[in-house]
């Protein structure tokens, strides 16, 4: 059987990943999801979270999606992001920054204030955040 | 040296014109590079989709989504991307023939046009030749993003539902090179099943959560993600496009340049060989 599958990750604006993976994880909407070789035909919808790609030779790779979908195919994985950036590049301090922000506008709902934007603002820096800590727990060691 | 002085003056307006339009066609000329980067980075994710939805369209869903039901037709939707300045060359009226030679064809079968433009070219040129324009997004600029064109996508995706229309057509140039765009008309609603000898055998997806919630929403960035991906590759073709038209003219204006100083010399000298025998003449007779 085989030990690795391709995978694809792309956004509307850019082309993020692609290449031979051995596993992944990702944030589904009905919770995280592991995808190995060999893995049914899936189609689900993802929200903001990491992705944790590991490589042919154990090494691993974070990226963080704002929300997307995630196919797979028999021997390949596509990704479609909303926005895809690699986790290196999420940067804590604005993402803790943007979470407080919208905790702050949840407590102080004002007449024109949208509590669904807020939510979901809310949720993706929390995730942001949550890949963060995945990150600094890879390279921590 | 009345007419000399008037060339003078023609050739140096010519001058001017001549260096505004090659500034434009520099200025094109690094905004194509760019529009043709945005537009490689945005290939795989709309290639992608499009399998995606392919391979949806392919299996044997137990859930047929309204947006892959073949109906009668009746009326259908175009949604027209087309640029927000002109100036350059023929790029947008060959798409508004190619569009209008579509939309006759439908004529004849009795099926009536509903058109949302996407540039301001597009819907200028159908409010005064007539067409029936339900929505319209412009000014996008050189960087459009893909949230831009949501309303508009929106617009038809509503009417689709709601059977008002029956079929979805995305016209836009397409890029083949610097010198060559072709106008494109391309069907996205219904979707047609991928042609994959491979995926012909009985198998469905897990869908999680359920088939129709998820659907509807893949469907819908689908269907964003090609006509965004059609704005980008028209905003390359734009620049492609002006690019020669402005170079084109920076020529003609330097083949005018030229002749009017044919012309002017011409003159001058007559006017110089005219005097010059007055003079003789003139001291001949003294």
């Amino acid at each position: 059987m085989a030990t690795s599958f391709h995978c694809d990750i792309a956004s509307a604006e850019n082309s993020i990943f692609s290449g031979e993976v051995e596993s992944l994880v990702a944030a589904g909407s009905l919770g995280d999801l592991g995808i190995y070789p060999g893995h049914a035909p899936l189609l689900t919808a993802l929200i903001p979270g990491p992705v944790r790609l590991v490589m042919a030779g154990g090494e691993e790779d974070i990226y963080y999606v704002s929300g997307g979908f995630l196919e797979v195919q028999p021997g390949k994985v596509n990704i479609l992001a909303d926005t895809a950036i690699r986790a290196d590049d999420v940067d804590e301090a604005t993402a803790e920054k943007a979470r407080q922000e919208a905790e702050t506008a949840i407590a102080n709902q004002d007449a024109e204030f949208e509590y669904s934007r807020a939510a979901s603002q809310l949720a993706e820096a929390a995730a942001q955040i949550r890949t963060i800590q995945q990150l600094r727990k890879k390279l921590g060691g | 040296m009345a007419a000399g002085k008037e060339i003078r003056n023609q050739i140096g307006s010519i001058k001017n014109t001549q260096k505004i339009t090659s500034a434009m066609e520099m200025v094109a000329a690094s905004k194509m590079r760019k529009a043709q980067d945005r537009m490689q980075l945005g290939k795989p994710y709309a290639t992608n989709i499009r399998n995606v939805v392919s391979h949806i369209a392919a299996s044997s869903a137990e859930y047929k989504h309204i947006y892959m039901e073949e109906r009668e037709v009746k009326r259908i939707g175009y949604i027209l991307v087309s640029t927000d300045r002109g100036l350059c060359g023929g790029l947008n009226i060959n798409l508004f023939k190619a569009m209008i030679n579509s939309m006759k064809a439908w004529h004849d079968e009795g099926a009536e046009v509903d058109i949302c433009t996407v540039g301001s070219k597009g819907a200028a040129f159908f409010n005064s030749y007539g067409g029936n324009v339900v929505g319209a997004v412009r000014n996008l600029g050189d960087r459009p993003s893909a949230e831009d064109v949501v309303g508009a996508v929106k617009v038809m995706l509503d009417s689709f539902g709601n059977g008002e229309i029956d079929k979805l057509f995305l016209v836009g140039n397409e890029f083949v090179n610097t010198m060559t765009q072709s106008p494109t008309i391309h069907q996205l609603l219904p979707l047609n099943p991928a042609e994959d000898e491979a995926m012909k055998h009985h198998w469905d997806y897990l869908y999680e959560p359920d088939a129709k919630e998820l659907l509807d929403g893949l469907l819908t960035r689908y269907i964003e993600s090609q006509v965004y991906q059609a704005v980008v590759e028209n905003n390359a073709c734009e620049q492609a496009a002006r690019m020669i038209a402005m170079k084109s003219a920076t020529d003609n204006a330097g083949d005018i340049i030229d002749e009017l100083q044919l012309i002017y010399n011409k003159a001058r000298q007559a006017a110089i060989t005219q005097e010059l025998s007055e003079i003789v003449s003139g001291a001949a007779a003294v």
